[in-house]
């Protein structure tokens, strides 16, 4: 199976229905995975923060949404989170295609790869990384898991060494 | 289809919030946006399903947003003021995309920033909130022209199928009201009043 394969089962093994995501080059086969998948629906928000906010408003809701992005999206979330999804104690899990880092050619996607994780860290929001394949499912599955059982937003980083990464073209 | 907006009454906030408020049949979630929206909303009568927003600028539709698609069955009204709206804008596009039959966006108008210091918002030059809407793709939107046409637009948002969307010119008045600020509160309560958080004893 693919990264994408096994995070998608992940996805329905955690019973999420709703993948709202800003497209992001390294996670097309996993947006694509959800729009085809019959039990989940998947759509393109405008913008990060306006996709958090969906995601919070679905949790109240009572059902489970992940949120997908690119690493330089996150710039567009942080008050989002910062201001909702922390201080309201929501579960909003995040999956991020990583930018920025391990060969990437745009230099503009590096500044934000380095602010990134400090931020997570200062808001209090866990995250982990995904490199190697054996990690998906174990990784994967726990921590969304936690994320809705303990009402707390999460990130997972999809990392160039497990995507390939993105090309220069 | 809108015409000019100054053409239209400016109303009392306060006042539109309580005849919303009165024709709400009981289980409507309304997610109100931050300052003066949800202070006049809590002032009309705290209801279950009401939440308040004690930050995040221009996400109360985005949230009703993921209430209505969460809850297909429950009408759900995003409470929001011209400076928030004009924040996140691409999200009427998302709204318009998906269309859910069960959302209504209010949008209070008095052009300006109110809270920060009443500095002037686009709405109050050249730009109609109505319809920017309809140009996101969102034909059911409209001006109250008056208090009797809002409580109209109101009655037909809640009975038939949206997105429904409604701006009305208002005041500047300052609302008395103030939400407890407990973020962790609000959540519950209105996943109480919305049946996704069980009630405990203790």
């Amino acid at each position: 199976m693919t990264w994408a394969e096994q995070l998608l089962g992940c996805l329905q093994s955690s019973e999420i229905d709703l993948a709202i995501y800003v497209p992001d080059e390294v996670l097309t086969p996993l947006i694509d995975g959800a729009s085809a998948d019959p039990g989940m629906d998947a759509f393109a928000a405008s913008r990060e923060e306006e996709a958090i906010g969906i995601a919070a408003g679905y949790a109240m809701g009572g059902r489970r949404s992940v949120v997908m992005m690119q690493s330089s999206g996150f710039g567009n979330s942080v008050n989002a989170l910062a201001s909702l999804v922390v201080p309201y104690q929501l579960p909003v899990a995040m999956i991020i295609g990583e930018r920025g880092v391990l060969g990437e050619f745009n230099p503009v996607q590096v500044p934000i790869s380095r602010a990134i994780r400090p931020a997570l860290d200062a808001l209090g929001i866990p995250h982990r990384t995904l490199e190697r394949p054996e990690d998906v499912e174990p990784v994967a599955s726990r921590v969304i898991q936690q994320s809705f059982r303990t009402g707390s937003p999460s990130v997972l980083f999809i990392n160039p060494l497990l995507t390939g990464g993105k090309a220069d073209r | 289809m809108s015409a000019n907006r100054t053409a239209y009454r400016v109303m009392s906030r306060n006042d539109l919030t309580r005849r919303l408020v009165s024709h709400l049949s009981g289980n409507e979630a309304v997610i109100a946006g931050i300052g003066n929206t949800n202070f006049d909303l809590l002032d009309a009568g705290h209801r279950p399903e009401n939440f308040y927003m004690l930050g995040s600028m221009g996400l109360a539709a985005p949230i009703a947003l993921g209430v209505t698609l969460a809850q297909p069955d429950r009408r759900v009204i995003a409470l929001e003021g011209d400076g928030s709206i004009l924040m996140n804008l691409g999200a009427l596009t998302t709204i318009a995309t998906l269309a859910p039959a069960n959302l209504t966006v209010i949008i209070w108008d008095n052009g300006l920033y109110q809270i920060t210091g009443k500095q002037a918002t686009a709405t109050a030059g050249p730009t109609d909130i109505v319809r920017v809407a309809e140009s996101c793709g969102i034909p059911q939107s409209y001006w109250a022209t008056d208090q009797s046409h809002f409580e109209q637009l109101v009655t037909t948002a809640v009975s038939t199928n949206g997105p429904h969307f409604i701006a009305a010119r208002v005041d500047d008045a300052s609302a008395t009201a103030r939400p407890e600020r407990n973020p962790v509160l609000w959540r519950d309560r209105f996943m109480t009043g919305i049946g996704t958080r069980a009630e405990r004893s203790v």
